[in-house]
């Protein structure tokens, strides 16, 4: 099936994939925004979704920590979506439990109105987590994580939305990282940000994968490249083609990959 | 090109003239209305100011602020005209040893307005609290909870009806439902209304709460309501999504996410929402005309056998009390004495509970800055 692909290419895959869907179909009220994806997200890789603007990437993304259930008018009308094996819309999941395992970060920032202390924190503050020692020592584990210990060290109880552009991004990363979770979802990070914060992300982002499931949206091709280990194209809500970053750039299989790839559209 | 035939120059014609007309006329009627302003607080100030303060300390009228409305008697003896209160003119009587002394009587014309003072502060605190408790659950719950269908859209609108209602009816519906029918918890079956006996001797009887601080307070707090959610509903909306957003993605409850990352910061916006509140309902004097205010009172707010008794007796109110030395009492100087120190009390109050609110709404604003 053209649609679905294991990156490996290799028959055996021994470690099971971190997030799998099978045959999902999406629909904003009536209009359908992804047609049959089935897809392998695999461990500890940085995984990238890229394609031109609507074709289904931040939707697929949502859907992974259930921030669609939001949006009133958003169903999924058939497939599955597994998380370590296990259906996330099942009615017996926990959807907090879920939010804490898959942690996301906007494309536009949203550091909370509060000292930077308090951002980090937050996750942990709302699980009931009131000791003041194991706070301090996450913020310090989260921000030295994050790179941006050094800078903001003196600084912890200043308001988080005093800080540049590419801080208040990194301090958003820090916040996610703070609650452990097993996978980061990254929607567009660095559209916001001039070239050196997104360089700083970008090698955050090559640090992080080690110890998490990276999946990362984005419009900016070059930074797919830089990036990522296995992309993903989308297309008009469908998965076009999945394989491993060097190949799709170099030797996409498909004809409109190759054409999104050499910008003849999108 | 010399400067008389430049084509800048400002030459006069009919439409600059028609244009200074215009703004003329329409800076004048905006002037009109700050004269008839500083008229209207001038003449409180002016007429009220010689009964509320004094020229020697401590510069206020104590006993006008302290002491209950009194009779005034107005008598000669030795040839000199003495005006005192009931009980001075009682303890004149005895100290001189005459028991009748002819004297013109002006009833509610001497003594204070404490009672007032007290009932009203007391009503306006009161039905704050319901109403901004009530106001602000149900803002919660239009902006964050409720999907948008025909059913939401049909209680917004009878919110926005609820603000047209005019106070008198307001003060009939306070009557019909909490003086009249409001259940009481009683130990025997009133024979004279509808009762719904609960076993173990007790009885819900449908007898009604009578003119008491609760059917004002419930009863101001309606008037109050859609004020309140208005204005509170605009504060949450004015919440960026995003601050939602990210809180739920850290896996926070929906209720987490309200109470530590919007609630805060929609405080001030609610805040304002008591203000215009406090301004609709402290001035009402059809609401609380039937529910909660009598005339006079010989029994001051806390002088009360059980507790219960404090939240079902009826009090004195500052509007009240203007109307009633206004028109239900034959008309004469020192009538006009008292009502206009009563307007001025009643404004000074009221500037008062709101710049509190401005305070605090200030203080909440440097507090949760975003």
């Amino acid at each position: 099936m053209p649609n679905s692909a294991n990156p490996d290419n290799s028959g055996l895959s021994v470690v099971p994939p971190m997030i799998e869907t099978e045959g999902l179909d999406f629909y904003y009220g009536a209009t359908q925004v992804l047609h049959q994806v089935s897809i392998q997200i695999p461990a500890n890789k940085v995984t990238a979704f890229i394609g031109p603007s609507g074709c289904g990437k931040s939707t697929l993304l949502r859907c992974f920590n259930r921030m669609n259930d939001l949006i009133d008018i958003a169903r999924i009308e058939a497939g599955q979506i597994r998380i370590h094996g296990l259906d996330i819309n099942d009615p017996a999941v926990d959807v907090i439990a879920l939010r804490r395992q898959v942690g996301m970060v906007f494309q536009k920032s949203n550091p909370f109105p509060k000292s930077i202390y308090d951002n980090i924190t937050y996750g942990l503050q709302i699980q009931g987590v009131k000791d003041r020692a194991t706070l301090d020592a996450v913020v310090e584990k989260s921000l030295r994580s994050a790179a941006l210990w050094d800078e903001v060290k003196d600084r912890l109880h200043s308001n988080g939305m005093g800080l540049s552009g590419g801080q208040q991004q990194r301090l958003c990363i820090a916040r996610a990282i703070a609650v452990e979770p097993s996978i980061i979802l990254m929607d567009e990070p660095c559209s916001a940000l001039d070239p050196i914060a997104t360089a700083k992300v970008e090698e955050l982002i090559q640090q992080l994968k080690s110890n998490y499931t990276i999946v990362i949206v984005t419009h900016n091709m070059q930074q797919a490249g830089r990036c990522s280990d296995q992309t993903a194209f989308f297309y008009l809500g469908k998965l076009i083609e999945f394989s491993k970053t060097e190949k799709i750039f170099t030797n996409p299989v498909h004809k409109q990959t190759e054409d999104y790839i050499t910008g003849r559209f999108g | 090109m010399n400067a008389s035939s430049s084509p800048f120059r400002a030459q006069k014609s009919s439409s600059r003239f028609v244009e200074r007309l215009a703004f003329g006329l329409f800076r004048s009627a905006t002037y009109f209305i700050l004269i008839c302003a500083a008229f209207i607080f001038g003449t409180i100030f002016y007429k009220g100011g010689g009964t509320v303060f004094q020229t020697k300390a401590p510069f206020v009228n104590l006993p006008f602020l302290t002491e209950s409305p009194e009779t005034l008697f107005v008598f000669e003896y030795d040839g000199v005209q003495k005006k005192m209160g009931d009980k001075e003119f009682r303890k004149f009587k005895e100290t001189v040893g005459i028991k009748d002394i002819p004297a013109e009587s002006f009833v509610y014309s001497s003594g204070g307005i404490w009672p007032c003072i007290l009932g009203t502060v007391l009503l306006v605190i009161g039905s704050m609290v319901i109403a901004l408790t009530i106001g602000i659950c149900s803002a919660i719950y239009l902006n964050e909870y409720s999907s948008h269908g025909r059913f939401v859209h049909f209680i917004r609108l009878a919110i926005l009806n609820l603000a047209g209602v005019p106070s008198i009816v307001f003060g009939l519906f306070g009557v019909g439902l909490f003086v009249i029918f409001m259940p009481v918890l009683q130990n025997f079956d009133n024979p004279s209304s509808p009762t719904l006996p609960l076993g173990f001797g007790y009885f819900l009887n449908f007898s009604g709460w009578n003119v008491c601080l609760l059917s004002g307070w419930f009863t101001l707090a309606f008037m109050a309501l859609p004020v309140v959610i208005t204005a509170s509903e605009e504060s949450l909306k004015a919440v960026p999504m995003g601050l939602r957003e990210g809180s739920l993605a850290l896996g926070a409850t929906k209720w987490q996410s309200i109470r530590t990352n919007v609630l805060p910061y929609a405080l001030p916006g609610m805040l304002t929402s008591a203000i215009l509140g406090i301004a609709r309902v402290a001035g009402e004097t059809a609401p609380i005309m039937f529910t909660a205010a009598y005339v006079v009172r010989d029994h001051v707010a806390w002088d009360f056998h059980r507790p219960f008794d404090f939240l079902f007796q009826g009090v004195m109110a500052l509007p009240y009390h203007i109307y009633v030395v206004s028109s239900k009492i034959p008309q004469n100087e020192y009538t006009e004495r008292v009502q206009y120190g009563t307007a001025l009390v009643f404004l000074i109050i009221i500037m008062g509970i709101a710049s509190s609110s401005v305070v605090l709404r200030n203080r909440a604003r440097r507090r949760y800055r975003w």
